[in-house]
């Protein structure tokens, strides 16, 4: 029961109060690129969710029995992205065999994942803070559902945006910004909710 | 001689990878919170920009086509372990501040961009001043939005005060939103000053997403009409060219 609470109550952190976007800057380029349409930005957050989670699994796995018994923490960051490339690469032809259905739906944004500093930058600072697998699964599903919350809150605003009349020089990328700007000061409420010492 | 001239050139200013190719956000808008974090950041990537280039350059007609991106990614993997090292063992305090984000420089677009758009296929001298010109007008980038972010934010500029008793500062700027304002109000400007940039034109602008330098995962946004970057002559081997034919090549295979 402990462990469900602490779980619950780990996701919301990671989710709400330590946006992965708004308060540590990763996975920016697919939160400005890909949040045009809400349904794109959710495929997206749904995608990101599914690789972050086993990526880590995986990294975890791979840095405790290997990396740290023979002494190789210095090859961290070459293991994990060769292990997240090719994670990727096998999802997508795994999935485009066996669950065209899924492979339709998540398919394209796999590819643009490799290269989202979310993926690779939780599996480095868990590995870092040397957390345990549960701590690692907590703040990697809690990171990839916060991903997904704010993609799909941006894209719901940008689609409101698009029917305004903004000032010529702040149309395109200019009052985006402004909005995950203002998106990110909203998130500053969170902060004021503690759990307490989570881990 | 004139050749190499022309590369830093277009690295500082034509190309500028901040200003006007949009690349690279993730730490742009994160380490920019002091002007020496800007700056500490900019001669990392820098450093592993030039070194990448120069051996991929070196490489590249040993690369298999096929197999390139995870050799590119290999090589780029292993000069920033050694940025890394390095920075742990000199610079203790600058890496500390930095942080998570020097591993991450190996999935910063930039980087991955200029080995597939020009080190692949350009002699090995022209690619190392490309990523010189390119990681200085980074650095130029960082330094100078982490200045901005600095002055506002907490009144000093490299750690010495300048702003002192009238001025009040606005944490807010050093503190994520303001990284956004910024930002924000720096492409405005160029807009307005109708500079050349991504950001003139939503079409042809795609900060899209650290990969959009390989493939043209731009479309991803707008799939009804699939985009055909078509990119300014003037700028002939940005990045959007070769996406042009990843794309072609993946829609091709499928």
């Amino acid at each position: 029961m402990t462990y469900i609470a602490a779980f619950l109550l780990g996701i919301l952190n990671f989710a709400l109060i330590d946006n992965v976007v708004l308060s540590r800057f990763l996975g920016l380029c697919p939160f400005l690129g890909v949040s045009r349409k809400t349904s794109t930005a959710a495929g997206m957050g749904m995608a990101v969710i599914a690789v972050i989670t086993v990526s880590s699994a995986i990294t975890y796995v791979i840095n405790r029995f290997v990396l740290l018994t023979l002494n190789l923490v210095f090859m961290r960051t070459i293991v994990f992205i060769l292990i997240i490339a090719g994670l990727v690469q096998t999802v997508e032809i795994v999935l485009k065999k066996k669950l065209p259905s899924l492979y339709k739906a998540l398919g394209v944004y796999l590819p643009l994942i490799t290269t989202n500093c979310a993926v690779l930058g939780v599996a480095i600072d868990s590995a870092q803070k040397q957390y345990d697998f549960f701590q690692t699964m907590v703040f990697s599903v809690g990171t990839a559902v916060g991903f997904l919350v704010s993609i799909v809150l941006m894209a719901g605003i940008r689609e409101r945006i698009e029917h305004n009349k903004i000032p010529k020089s702040f149309q395109g990328m200019p009052i985006v910004l402004i909005t995950a700007g203002l998106m990110a000061i909203a998130f500053f409420g969170f902060k004021g909710i503690s759990f307490g010492n989570l881990f | 001689m004139k050749k190499l001239l022309e590369r830093l050139y277009n690295g500082v200013f034509k190309e500028n990878p901040t200003f006007v190719l949009m690349l690279g956000m993730c730490p742009t808008l994160a380490v920019t919170t002091s002007a020496l974090n800007g700056l500490g950041m900019g001669l990392s990537t820098a450093a592993v920009l030039m070194m990448s280039n120069l051996i991929i350059s070196l490489l590249r007609k040993l690369i298999p086509d096929r197999v390139r991106m995870p050799a590119y990614i290999v090589v780029v993997a292993s000069f920033v372990t050694i940025v890394d090292l390095l920075m742990q063992a000199y610079v203790r305090s600058l890496y500390a501040s930095l942080g998570l984000y020097i591993p991450l420089i190996v999935v910063n677009c930039i980087i991955l961009g200029r080995a597939e758009a020009y080190a692949s296929k350009n002699p090995p001298l022209l690619s190392l001043f490309d990523g010189i010109g390119m990681g200085l007008g980074f650095t130029v980038a960082l330094t100078l939005i982490g200045a901005f972010r600095e002055i506002l934010g907490s009144g000093s500029i490299f750690g010495f005060t300048i702003l002192s008793d009238w001025y009040e500062p606005v944490a807010l700027m050093v503190m994520a939103p303001g990284a956004f304002f910024v930002l924000a109000m720096l492409t405005a400007l160029q807009n307005k000053l109708k500079a050349p940039s991504r950001t003139n034109d939503p079409d042809k602008f795609c900060t899209g997403n650290c990969r959009h330098c390989m493939d043209a995962t731009c479309s991803i946004g707008n799939r009804e009409k699939p985009v055909v970057p078509d990119e300014p002559e003037a700028v002939p081997d940005s990045p959007a060219a070769p996406a042009a034919e990843a794309s072609g090549r993946k829609e091709g295979e499928q």
